[in-house]
């Protein structure tokens, strides 16, 4: 058993795991998850059980919020004096963190193992000002999905490259008489539409902030992924519905076939898959989201997610290794289904890339392109008032420019 | 009573089936969705009657098994139920001596008004300090924490209600009693209580239906299978990864069970409740 | 026995409910207040004395202008119907036909759903993909394609007063329902053998009776409708475009989302202030009602 950990990233920390037991005897974690895309909560409860059956002297609680109660939870019990020793945080979190002191800075933990292993793009996750404060553990991004066997209905050989190219696509499919509205997104008010905005931001070359911390994005390449996002409201190639709708609706869309493109998270692809859950089964396919010519070959947000541990725990140490235990190689091959491992050598591992070779063949490009949602203490202010710009838009109640700007003066920068 | 005319009993007949429905159809496809399949759930147009009926949601949310949904849920039903009931016994304790005060001593009837005055305050104004002080206590996410809250918002309308029902009891029973010897206690006990039973059974009935009803507290405060109660497990189902409308409605259907059924059986006791002033909301 | 005992009995008996209300509520009631003149943060740093600031900011933003609209509109359209509705249903289930005892059974439905449980109801009906109401509507063939009920701004907020009215209206009606069987029946009759016309005999036969209980009715729903959040987080949240953010909601956004916790604390202060001018006419009501029973 020794030996076969100790040829694993995980072998150093669960030693020191080991040896260090007797020091928390009897230690009990409060962990804080979410319980939407990515591991599902029957993933998360098993890796859980790995690790204490790896660390009997630990339990570990779990509790599962939806993704919208997540960042409030956290802040309310740290407000009262802390709760949770480990918390799953959004990579736009990190800046409002590390500013009211939330996470306890881990920088000195990260050994040079995690720093050659881990992915570049998903350290962003977890840094802020040079610090780490935690492991990235849900390497996540937006892919684009579509429907195989309408493609093929509609003569599309292969799936889009440019934004352009979808809306021309989804109009050939509409067109066609395949669908009323072929593209689904997930635009209604929350970090969801964000997540969006933010993808065809990136393809155009756009910017949230300058260098001085003040809006751009009411600017190029911002203002041109917003007024792409209205004017496909406007043709009827997207769903109007998109309005209110949250990934899960999207996915819900999508896998009753009443979709041919949809945009969403990794957790789509094998759930899609999966003929229990949907009527699209086999037909999925995914690639990153598309670019823009001249600016971008691939766009994709960077929507992953770290593990941290909370300044408040008692047991900062045993919380640690829980995390280093969830985010180890070995335990993130094992659940790849759902969420891809951070690790770079794991999508060479056939544990991984089995049955979900497309999956990884975009991941690859895609995870080298996320691009970051602003880094500030005051990001949930910001995301809110772009929310507002973005709904403005599509439901024709401003101009793309006009609800920008609006948005820039009402950002608090 | 006074004749109708042909015409106005069709108009009652005709008003009557309507609102029946208009009550009734939302209720009805709640059920509906709860025991149709998904691909009757996502049909277009809808298929308004099952073409089969798939009951495995119910076992899906009904389970023993440990680390399930269905475990989570059930614990989230126990939950409320006890919540509820702790809540209640408690309300009432503290309600029926002050009710009694209160109406027999007039003199003392401001401060009930001002103990219900605070129903006007909005629950989120209090959520932060009081969520400080059950982590202070240790309550936090505890069935004992989320119960002593929520007797704050039960305690103010269970003395209200008992209140008026002491009301209608003739003082001069209790001075009998007195006089015979017995303590206040006893008085109580033996002669004012057995009197206000019916008025203690609709009390008790509405704390608890108002408690099985909170959400905002309990969606704060508790946090797993400990605490957390049946409102905040339908809010997850509802907000989380379920794709199958037809659990959320299966979950919907078990959470407003045992409210209605209680609801319905104690029927004369909520509109005696009601017409006593006590409302929930 | 001396008054002055029996007022200190009376005290004493009441002793345990007022620890418990001035522990679990007085004392929160008085940090908020504390808070409200502070910027603290929810987690870390602040919490210095800055006066009226939050109050200033807030009245004067329109974040906070938004909320009272929507509340306002809220609570106006909603209790309304509500009322309308009630007296409607309680008018009709005072007339003798058969089933009237089964219709009356029905009306404790609604009431005894649990709020969460009828917001969850409602967003299913309102599906804008799935839901019952677009398949009905167009059926029927009043609506040509299915519309998002819940996605369109001037459409969300009326979705969810119509589902509030549906779970809340049942309950006047019980409350009004009651008062109307308390009116004699020779009254009733009388009126009718005068010959008074239907309007005539609601406002003079029926009103009189009806007038006490549903104003306390009117001012507990107005005062619900003004707190209102259950049904709003379940169904929105405040979107489409902050179209259904109330007042509670954007005190949760302010002091939990933002961590914004003096300036929650004074707008949450704000709508308690307004509450409570409703709160004064209510506990009138009660007193006025109290001292006749």
């Amino acid at each position: 058993m020794l030996s076969r950990l100790a040829s694993t990233a995980l072998g150093a920390a669960t030693l020191a795991a080991s040896f260090s037991a007797p020091a928390h005897a009897e230690t009990t974690l409060r962990a804080l998850f979410m319980a939407q895309a990515a591991y599902s909560e029957a993933d998360v409860r098993a890796m859980t059980e790995g690790f204490t059956n790896e660390n009997p002297d630990i339990k570990v609680e779990l509790e599962f919020v939806p993704y919208e109660g997540l960042h409030d939870k956290t802040v309310l019990a740290q407000g009262s004096g802390g709760g949770y020793d480990v918390v799953l945080f959004d990579v736009i979190w990190p800046a409002e963190y590390a500013a009211n002191n939330i996470l306890v800075d881990q920088t000195d933990k990260i050994t040079d193992e995690m720093k050659e292993g881990v992915l570049p793009g998903a350290w962003t996750t977890v840094n802020y000002d040079g610090k780490s404060y935690g492991m990235p553990w849900i390497l996540d991004t937006k892919y684009l999905f579509y429907n195989k066997e309408m493609l093929e209905q509609a003569g599309i050989k292969a799936p889009p490259k440019t934004w352009e190219e979808l809306a021309s696509q989804a109009r050939t499919i509409k067109e066609k008489g395949l669908l009323d509205e072929p593209i689904v997104w997930s635009w209604a008010q929350a970090e969801a539409a964000v997540c969006d905005y933010t993808t065809i931001l990136s393809a155009y070359g756009g910017a949230f902030l300058n260098d001085a911390g003040k809006p751009v994005f009411q600017t190029d390449g911002g203002l041109e992924a917003l007024q792409y996002m209205a004017s496909t409201m406007e043709n009827g190639i997207t769903n109007p519905n998109s309005k209110e709708y949250l990934e899960e609706d999207v996915r819900r869309v999508f896998q009753n076939g009443e979709a041919a493109f949809a945009l969403n998270w990794t957790y789509m692809y094998n759930l899609a898959n999966d003929p229990e859950e949907s009527k699209v089964a086999g037909k999925v396919g995914v690639v990153p989201a598309p670019g823009h010519e001249g600016t971008s070959k691939v766009s994709a947000v960077n929507g992953s997610m770290g593990l941290g541990v909370t300044t408040t725990s008692e047991h900062p140490d045993a919380a640690w290794d829980y995390i280093t235990y969830m985010t180890s190689q070995p335990v993130q091959n094992e659940y790849a289904k759902l969420s891809l491992p951070i690790w770079k050598s794991s999508y060479e591992d056939p544990k991984v890339t089995d049955g979900q070779e497309e999956l990884v063949e975009a991941a690859k490009q895609s995870l080298a392109a996320m691009y970051p949602r602003p880094t500030t203490p005051r990001y949930q202010e910001l995301s809110q008032a772009l929310q507002i710009a973005i709904q403005s838009a599509i439901l024709d109640m401003a101009s793309p420019e006009e609800a920008l700007s609006e948005a820039a003066d009402n950002s608090g920068l | 009573m006074e004749r109708r005319s042909l015409a106005a009993s069709i108009f009652v007949y005709g008003a009557a089936l309507v609102m029946s429905l208009v009550i009734l159809a939302p209720v009805v496809w709640l059920f509906l969705m709860s025991i149709s399949s998904s691909a009757d759930l996502s049909a277009r147009p809808l298929h308004w009657w099952p073409q089969e009926i798939d009951l495995s949601r119910y076992g899906e949310l009904v389970s023993l098994v440990s680390n399930s949904a269905g475990e989570a849920f059930l614990a989230s039903l126990r939950n409320s139920l006890f919540v509820s009931g702790l809540a209640t016994c408690g309300a009432l304790l503290v309600a029926i001596p002050s009710a009694w005060a209160v109406s027999r001593t007039p003199r003392v009837q401001w401060s009930l008004y001002g103990v219900i005055a605070t129903y006007m305050l909005p629950p989120v104004s209090l959520a932060v300090p009081l969520y400080m002080g059950l982590a202070h206590l240790g309550l936090l996410n505890t069935i004992t924490g989320l119960a002593l809250v929520y007797l704050t918002i039960l305690a103010p309308f269970a003395t209200w209600l008992l209140k008026t029902g002491f009301d209608t009891i003739p003082q001069e029973i209790e001075s009998a009693a007195m006089i015979d010897g017995a303590r206040l206690d006893q008085t109580m006990r033996l002669v004012t209580l057995p009197l206000a039973a019916p008025v203690l059974a609709t009390t008790a009935l509405f704390a608890f239906l108002l408690a099985w009803d909170e959400f905002f507290y309990a969606l704060l405060f508790t946090a797993d299978q400990r605490a957390k109660t049946v409102t905040v497990a339908i809010a997850d189902l509802a907000g989380g990864r379920v794709s199958d409308y037809g659990l959320i409605a299966t979950g919907g259907i078990l959470a407003a069970l045992p409210p209605v059924l209680i609801g319905l059986i104690m029927q004369r006791a909520v509109i005696s409740g009601l017409t006593t002033g006590g409302v929930k909301g | 026995m001396s008054s002055a005992w029996i007022t200190t009995r009376a005290w004493l008996l009441m002793l345990p409910l007022l620890i418990v209300m001035v522990a679990v509520v007085g004392w929160p009631m008085v940090d908020t207040v504390r808070l409200s003149f502070t910027d603290t943060r929810l987690v870390g740093t602040g919490g210095e004395f800055v006066g009226f600031a939050n109050y200033t900011k807030l009245l004067t933003s329109r974040a906070f202008l938004g909320a009272l609209e929507n509340t306002a509109l809220f609570a106006v359209f909603s209790v309304a119907a509500e009322m309308t509705l009630g007296v409607l249903a309680a008018l009709l289930l005072d007339q003798q036909f058969r089933g009237r005892a089964f219709v009356r059974a029905l009306m404790i439905l609604p009431w005894a759903l649990p709020t969460v449980v009828n917001a969850m109801l409602w967003r299913l009906i309102y599906n804008p993909e799935y839901g019952a109401l677009n398949s009905l509507l167009t059926q029927l063939g009043i609506l040509s394609e299915y519309r998002s009920w819940l996605g369109e701004p001037g459409a969300a907020l009326w979705a969810i007063v119509a589902a509030d009215c549906w779970k809340n209206f049942p309950l006047v009606a019980l409350i009004a329902l009651a008062a109307l069987q308390a009116v004699p029946r020779d009254i009733k009759a009388a009126a009718i053998v005068d010959d008074a016309g239907p309007f005539a005999r609601f406002r003079f036969v029926l009103w009189p009776y009806l007038a006490g209980p549903l104003t306390i009715a009117l001012v507990l729903r107005t005062i619900e409708a003004f707190k209102v959040f259950d049904i709003i987080w379940v169904m929105t949240r405040g979107g489409p475009v902050n179209s259904t953010r109330t007042l509670s909601i954007l005190v949760y956004q302010e002091a939990f989302s933002f961590q914004r916790a003096g300036s929650g604390a004074s707008l949450a202060l704000i709508v308690t202030l307004i509450v409570t001018v409703f709160a004064a006419f209510y506990i009138a009501m009660m007193r006025r009602s109290g001292s006749r029973a």
